[in-house]
């Protein structure tokens, strides 16, 4: 028995040194092979599409700022980037958890259906835009069109917003802290509930962060774009 | 689609090592414009009396001492010319309007990049790094420059319509994006007197921003007015003399990280350009805001 080596439970790659193909390919079909299931990445230095696609329980965890589309179609995984994310981090997820500690660039969480998304830092633009069901909590501000046209989700602000927040939103919820500098339309401050403040709580803790619900106020639809006049003669 | 790189170092020591720094950021922009590609670099400025002029010829062969020569004989003041190929930087102490204007009638197979007293401008089609090795901008020393990949989209692949565009003195600018109005910003400018050069959707910026310098705008006022006058996606880069500036349109569409640390500020479309810098890891990283103008001074 002693001549038997513990296996290996993590692995480490180098962006520096290995290719991107590389490590998508390893995430995608081998980590669950080899029973590994922390992996850790050195070096992004910006690259596109690290650790895209995943669908197993996977903890990743990339040392560096990432290009765009990190952990794009995530389903189950934990991706964690110790850095700043380009345009479309977590873009369509579907579950799992991913989390930016620095900013993320535009379209974070775009049209995600499923998991949750934490972004430490400020979001830029378009954040959460068309979103279908992910969860999204954001440290500090977001940028302008946030949560666009977003169906079912939620977004937990915890700076401020820039214009046009919740712009043609349908059933998604956001819940901002700070100053929200314009609604869009068909976007209004509701009152927030009990259970408005457990989602809040509840979201907050997933994220690790500390803020009081009741600081938050709550911004969703008023539905009177749900449905097409056709007396309103395009006056919207 | 396209890359934009700009650079401009706070420490004097660091002016030789300009274009050393900036290759692998406009090689790391390839992806993203790889059929053009082209820069300014901002000098130590030619004295009061001169000015320099960036000419290219292209794919045709001009003999660049006969050239100079034709101008000694033409313009009594001095003259030099330090040649790189098909591209070539004139130094000459004779009114440079005029010699713009001798070399079009006289030299029609060279064109004027740039006219200015700091500013060395270099475009071409091609790959980057290829465009990169072919004119030595490794070698590059200065104060500051601004880069451009180009992937087009709107027009032709040409050494003209690549990037920078540049207008009147010691001005140039790069773009990331689409203008929808160039013509109209053209049929405005042209009745004042301004030539174009190119159909080209940049071209109309760059000129409309050199037409508000000459009416006594300084750049930001420039840009502020461009908002209303500008319509479209763009992430603008832009140099004179002395100022490197940076601003996006409302929408950002077009990406951009600045990062800043004690020895200089660096700017790409994407970090990946960046993350050869040194001490990149205690630089200050932000994305520039919409609408929002940023500058550095030399």
């Amino acid at each position: 028995m002693a001549n038997l080596k513990p296996l290996p439970s993590a692995r480490e790659f180098d962006l520096s040194r290995d290719s991107l193909r590389q490590v998508n390919l390893y995430l995608h079909k081998h980590a669950v092979d080899e029973g590994i299931s922390q992996i850790r990445v050195q070096n992004p230095d910006g690259a596109h599409s690290i650790a895209c696609g995943l669908d197993a329980d996977l903890d990743v965890h990339i040392h560096g700022h990432v290009g765009y589309y990190v952990a794009g179609m995530n389903q189950r995984a934990s991706v964690t980037v110790y850095g700043n994310a380009g345009p479309g981090a977590a873009e369509n997820m579907m579950s799992g958890r991913v989390h930016v500690k620095g900013f993320a660039s535009t379209a974070a969480g775009a049209s995600a259906h499923g998991g949750l998304l934490v972004i430490d830092g400020d979001a830029s633009l378009r954040c959460g835009i068309s979103l279908k069901g992910g969860d999204i909590v954001v440290g500090g501000s977001v940028g302008s069109f946030s949560a666009f046209m977003a169906q079912a989700g939620r977004i937990v602000i915890c700076g401020d917003a820039e214009d046009a927040l919740g712009d043609s939103l349908y059933e998604a919820v956001i819940y901002v802290r700070g100053k929200v500098r314009s609604l869009g339309a068909d976007a209004r401050f509701e009152p927030m509930s009990d259970s408005d403040r457990a989602a809040v709580k509840g979201l907050l803790a997933a994220a690790g962060r500390s803020e009081d619900p009741g600081e938050f106020k709550r911004v969703a639809s008023a539905k009177s774009l749900y449905h097409w006049h056709a007396d309103a003669n395009q006056e919207y | 689609m396209c890359g934009i790189v700009g650079l401009l170092v706070k420490k004097p020591a660091l002016r030789e090592s300009l274009g050393a720094l900036m290759v692998p950021m406009l090689i790391g922009m390839t992806e993203r414009g790889p059929d053009s590609a082209g820069l300014a670099v901002y000098t130590s400025p030619v004295s009061d009396r001169q000015h320099k002029l960036s000419l290219y010829s292209g794919m045709h062969a001009v003999d660049w001492s006969q050239l100079l020569g034709s101008i000694s004989n033409e313009f009594v003041q001095h003259h030099e010319i330090a040649v790189h190929g098909n591209q070539a930087v004139l130094t000459t102490a004779a009114d440079a309007d005029q010699v713009v204007t001798w070399l079009k009638r006289h030299a029609p197979l060279v064109a004027v990049l740039s006219v200015g007293r700091s500013i060395d401008l270099y475009k071409d089609v091609g790959a980057p790094a290829d465009i990169a090795r072919r004119y030595r901008f490794a070698e590059l020393h200065g104060t500051h420059l601004v880069g451009h990949t180009r992937m087009a989209t709107e027009s032709a692949v040409t050494p003209a319509h690549a990037h920078p565009f540049t207008a009147g003195r010691d001005f140039c600018l790069v773009h990331n994006g689409s203008l929808s109005n160039p013509h109209l910003v053209r049929k405005h400018l042209e009745p004042l007197g301004i030539e174009f050069e190119t159909d080209n959707d940049t071209e109309a910026a760059c000129r409309f921003f050199e037409w508000r310098l000459r009416e006594g705008d300084d750049l930001e006022k420039a840009v502020e007015r461009g908002f209303s006058q500008l319509d479209g996606f763009f992430t603008f880069l832009m140099g004179t003399d002395t100022e490197m500036l940076i601003v996006r349109d409302a929408f950002a569409c077009k990406p951009a990280v600045v990062a800043e640390t004690d020895d200089y500020v660096a700017i790409a479309s994407e970090f990946r350009s960046l993350a050869h810098l040194p001490d990149i890891g205690h630089a200050t990283l932000f994305e520039p805001k919409p609408e929002e103008i940023y500058s550095w001074r030399i």
